[in-house]
């Protein structure tokens, strides 16, 4: 075995690299550089060498890398119901860690195709049709798709009848996969084998086209989107491994200028009697991502959601103050806040980002009256009895007061009918080590797992009044 | 030859289970396909689970009285999802009050139900016509 194993993390700012020791399964030392957008092997260079380490143990270490350089993994998801089959192949594609871009459902018009053509996807995700079911549509949409002016791999994860059949219908061109049906049966929902087969695909193809190639070359093995690793490093933190114990169910929020990334690790079932469960399952490891939250970019999309008036009020401002500083973070995203009460801005907006976000994320109660009483009906994952919440992202690690921006997940007065969680504890990755524990599952479960619970453990949120 | 796909569940806000789960095991035991909804299964689930297994035929049942509303507009919802010629049944205990079965059975019939049963039709009463509808 190797004694140091560097975890490499190519984001589209910042190059960070963690030396974790394996023996002592502790972090040894940690280093950041900027990204260099054409080669990131340059970049990837100056972080290794900001380790200080000998040239020796430079070469003897095994390097893994995750990236989300080059725009990250951007995604067509396409089905045939909008929320039966499109909503598992979107699922499965976030869980890829995906960016996606759009979702298609029913026949793909010459609209669809054009929009899709523009989109410019790294890959498409085709499904449609229960096992044994609906084959027209799929064979439909994949004539459609083989007429794009420029080839795109295409994961083909849907009717396994006509999955051959599909596949033959794109030109030599076009690079297909099969994978597993996303929703073999009605109420069944499998997304692992689709997700695999993404990752084949970015790894095969993917890093070529985004300039990764050169970096590829100081890098061992396993690439994958960021966003993906931070999945499996909250799988792995959530379910142990065959020795340790994990920590159970758990929710993972990401606040970014662009972006609110919600991932959430448990069945979600029903906690309350008398709840029936309706509409399609959730997967166990559930990513979503809210392009229209965010704190920079996005900023202007979350003040329409949140009100200008509850921004107002929650900072202490005049609308007319809140707004023009709105319109200022979202034309200059680098700004950084200059004083308490800009802090305090900021901290509301990540505030509003995660209780937004969460929302959407988490399952709902709605109720329904029959001539027997009244009924509750859910629709997505119970998350109410979730006991840790785990912030990161630079947003939330750079922030004077994490917890209050976290502290957006959780269960109101006024939002009983979302299934958030009542009582959790929240933790803040820190160290910002939760993509690279997440790659380093995959080589070393116990170590990764034994650093990422030493390290959250380091940086649990309380409130010292409490 | 290939087995027949039907997509089966309680309309409504409607709990009554049993039925159910026996009209699944039978028409299972009967070589159909069978893709259960289960109770309170709402029109556009119905729709929706007859487009993506491309079934070919939608049982129906209703047990609690209401049916008569709960089933308004589904034949012109499948029309709308493109499979409006779909082999459509209902059953359970549609009668409310003292009507006669002759007029229930027109009334859904032309609600868009190609059969219509009575209250205690068993599995063995219906199972032979259905597959000569489906041409079995
Ligand atoms: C058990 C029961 C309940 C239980 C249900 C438990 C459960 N989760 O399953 C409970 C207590 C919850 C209940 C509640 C109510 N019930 Co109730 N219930 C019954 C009862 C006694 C038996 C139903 C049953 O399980 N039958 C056995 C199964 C095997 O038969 P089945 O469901 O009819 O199905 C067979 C056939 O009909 C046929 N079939 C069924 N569907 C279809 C579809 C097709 C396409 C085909 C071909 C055939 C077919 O095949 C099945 C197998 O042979 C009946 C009375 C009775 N004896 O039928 C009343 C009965 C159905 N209930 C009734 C009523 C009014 C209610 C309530 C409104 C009462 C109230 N006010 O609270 C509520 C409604 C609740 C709701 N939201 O749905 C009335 C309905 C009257 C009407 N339609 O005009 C009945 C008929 C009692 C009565 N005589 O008044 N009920």
């Amino acid at each position: 075995m190797k004694d140091v194993t560097f975890l490499v993390d190519i984001g589209s700012t910042f190059t960070k690299v963690t030396a974790v020791d394996v023996e002592k399964r502790r972090i040894q030392s940690q280093s950041s550089a900027p990204t260099t957008p054409k080669d990131v092997s340059a970049g990837l260079q100056n972080a290794l060498e900001g380790l200080k380490l000998t040239r020796g143990e430079l070469q003897s270490a095994q390097v893994l890398a995750c990236s989300s350089a080059a725009g990250g993994l951007r995604m067509v998801a396409i089905g045939l119901v909008e929320d039966l089959t499109a909503k598992a192949a979107k699922q499965a594609a976030l869980g890829a860690g995906a960016r996606v871009l759009k979702t298609f459902s029913f026949q793909l018009t010459e609209e669809d195709r054009a929009e899709i053509t523009q989109l410019k996807p790294d890959i498409i995700l085709l499904a449609g049709g229960t096992d044994g079911g609906n084959t027209e549509n799929i064979l439909h949409n994949a004539k459609v798709l083989a007429s794009l002016p420029t080839a795109v791999p295409v994961v083909i994860a849907g009717n396994r009848s006509v999955a051959q059949e599909v596949a033959q219908s794109f030109p030599a061109s076009f690079s297909t996969y099969i994978a597993a049906n996303v929703m073999p049966q009605i109420g069944k929902l499998q997304v692992e084998p689709a997700r695999e087969a993404i990752r084949k695909v970015f790894m095969e193809k993917i890093i070529y086209a985004k300039g990764l190639t050169k970096a590829s070359r100081l890098i061992d093995s396993i690439f994958m989107p960021t966003p993906a690793a931070v999945l499996r490093a909250g799988q792995l933190l959530s379910q142990g491994t065959a020795i340790t114990k994990g920590w159970g169910d758990c929710l993972i929020v990401d606040v970014g200028g662009a972006t609110t990334d919600v991932h959430s690790l448990g069945e979600g079932m029903p906690t309350k009697a008398g709840v029936v469960v309706r509409g399609l399952p959730e997967p166990f490891a559930k990513r979503t991502v809210e392009g229209d939250l965010g704190v920079r970019v996005s900023v202007l999309s979350l003040m329409e959601a949140v009100s200008a008036r509850v921004l107002a009020q929650d900072t202490n401002w005049s609308e007319s103050q809140v707004e023009d500083r709105i319109r200022l973070l979202n034309a200059q995203p680098e700004t950084l806040p200059q004083d308490a009460e800009e802090e305090l801005f900021d901290q509301v907006l990540g505030h509003q980002a995660v209780k937004l976000g969460v929302g959407r994320h988490v399952g709902r109660l709605s109720e329904l009256y029959t001539p027997s009483g009244l009924v509750w009906i859910q629709d997505g994952k119970d998350l109410s009895k979730v006991k840790r919440i785990i912030g990161t992202g630079g947003v939330l690690i750079n922030s004077r007061d994490p917890l209050a921006v976290l502290e957006g997940a959780q269960q109101e007065s006024t939002s009983l009918l979302e299934l958030r969680p009542e009582s959790p504890n929240y933790f803040l990755d820190g160290d910002y080590i939760l993509a690279a524990m997440g790659l380093l599952a995959q080589e070393q479960p116990e170590v990764a797992l034994t650093v990422l619970q030493n390290s959250l453990r380091e940086y649990e949120l309380t409130r010292r009044d409490k | 030859m290939e087995a027949k796909t039907l997509v089966l569940g309680v309309i409504g806000s409607d709990v009554h289970a049993v039925g159910n789960k026996i009209l699944e095991i039978s028409l299972k035991e009967a070589g159909f396909t069978v893709v259960n909804l289960g109770v309170l299964v709402s029109q556009k689930e119905f729709v929706e689970a007859a487009v993506e297994t491309n079934a070919d035929a939608i049982m129906v049942s209703s047990l609690y009285g209401h049916g008569e509303i709960d089933v308004r507009g589904l034949r012109e919802a499948l029309i709308e999802a493109g499979i409006g010629d779909i082999l459509m049944y209902i059953g359970g205990y549609l009668v409310v009050g003292s009507q006669e079965w002759s007029e229930v059975e027109s009334k859904f019939k032309q609600l868009g139900f190609d059969r219509v049963y009575p209250p205690s039709t068993l599995p063995e009463d219906f199972i032979p016509g259905l597959k000569d509808d489906l041409g079995m």
